[in-house]
């Protein structure tokens, strides 16, 4: 881990967290990315505008970013099959665990919430495993 | 500040910071991922700085769990919500995707832009996931 890796690390974490106490602040919201997203189709209910406006923003991002010099890595090797299957679980599993990576992992462990450290503990365990097993067990 | 431009600003702020930290390339989640291999733990410190800097600001905002409309019935922000088999059973299911893919929501929808047939594929089982929820389990 080089020193750059470091501060762009938690620059990137501080930037989340920013984002998150923003939202906060503002709108009343916690910045959980699956439920903003999953709150975007039916049954519509008002004042449900900010969801898209947020979406706009994060998906701007990237293109944003490069206009101004900075450089984008993304790089998928899974194949398409597998992607598919994981965008299912993924949809799926953070609707019925009530959040992801964001709303649990930044936000819930931010309150200290319970649930937010379980489901935490227990995606970050499930993804190790599923990474041991394709990687270094099949 | 109106409602849906303070919306735009947070989303824009969040997904700059994925894209700094490299949150946004499934390659090196998944190296963060896989301990047993080349371990890269640069993408724990994404968590140390986002949990610091939130549980800072929002000590200074003081905003009362009542007040917080949270998308998910207040689960993650509610103290007196319970653990329970839904919880634990979605979170395992969502962190065996992630593994798969390494792709979570926020990085898979940043990396829409970027014209990868990967990243149009896992948005869309994703949301497919996502109704595959509200129709067995009855709206949000």
């Amino acid at each position: 881990m080089t020193y750059l890796t470091v501060l762009s690390s938690l620059g990137g974490g501080v930037l989340i967290g920013l984002a998150a106490a923003w939202l906060l602040f503002f709108n009343n919201r916690t910045a959980g990315i699956s439920g903003i997203a999953a709150g975007i189709l039916p049954p519509w209910q008002q004042g449900d505008a900010w969801r898209y406006w947020f979406l706009a923003g994060l998906i701007i991002s990237a293109p944003l970013w490069k206009l101004f010099g900075g450089s984008v890595q993304i790089q998928i090797d899974a194949p398409l099959v597998v992607l598919a299957v994981a965008g299912l679980l993924v949809g799926y599993g953070t609707r019925l665990g009530g959040g992801c990576t964001s709303g649990h992992g930044i936000c819930g462990n931010a309150r200290l919430s319970v649930r937010s450290i379980v489901a935490t503990l227990t995606f970050m365990t499930t993804a190790g495993i599923t990474v041991f097993l394709v990687r270094h067990g099949l | 500040m109106n409602l849906n431009l303070s919306a735009f600003i947070s989303g824009l702020v969040f997904g700059l910071g994925l894209v700094l930290a490299q949150m946004t390339n499934p390659e090196k989640v998944l190296a963060f991922l896989d301990i047993a291999g080349n371990w890269d733990p640069s993408l724990a410190l994404v968590m140390v700085g986002a949990l610091l800097t939130l549980g800072t600001l929002q000590r200074l905002i003081r905003k009362p769990s009542e007040q917080i409309q949270d998308t998910d019935l207040q689960t993650c922000v509610n103290p007196k919500a319970k653990i329970d088999a839904k919880l634990i059973t979605g979170s395992a299911i969502f962190g065996i995707g992630w593994g798969l893919s390494g792709f979570c929501p926020g990085p898979a929808l940043v990396s829409l832009t970027a014209g990868l047939a990967g990243g149009y594929v896992f948005v869309a089982a994703m949301f497919i996931g996502f109704l595959l929820f509200n129709s067995m389990h009855r709206g949000r």
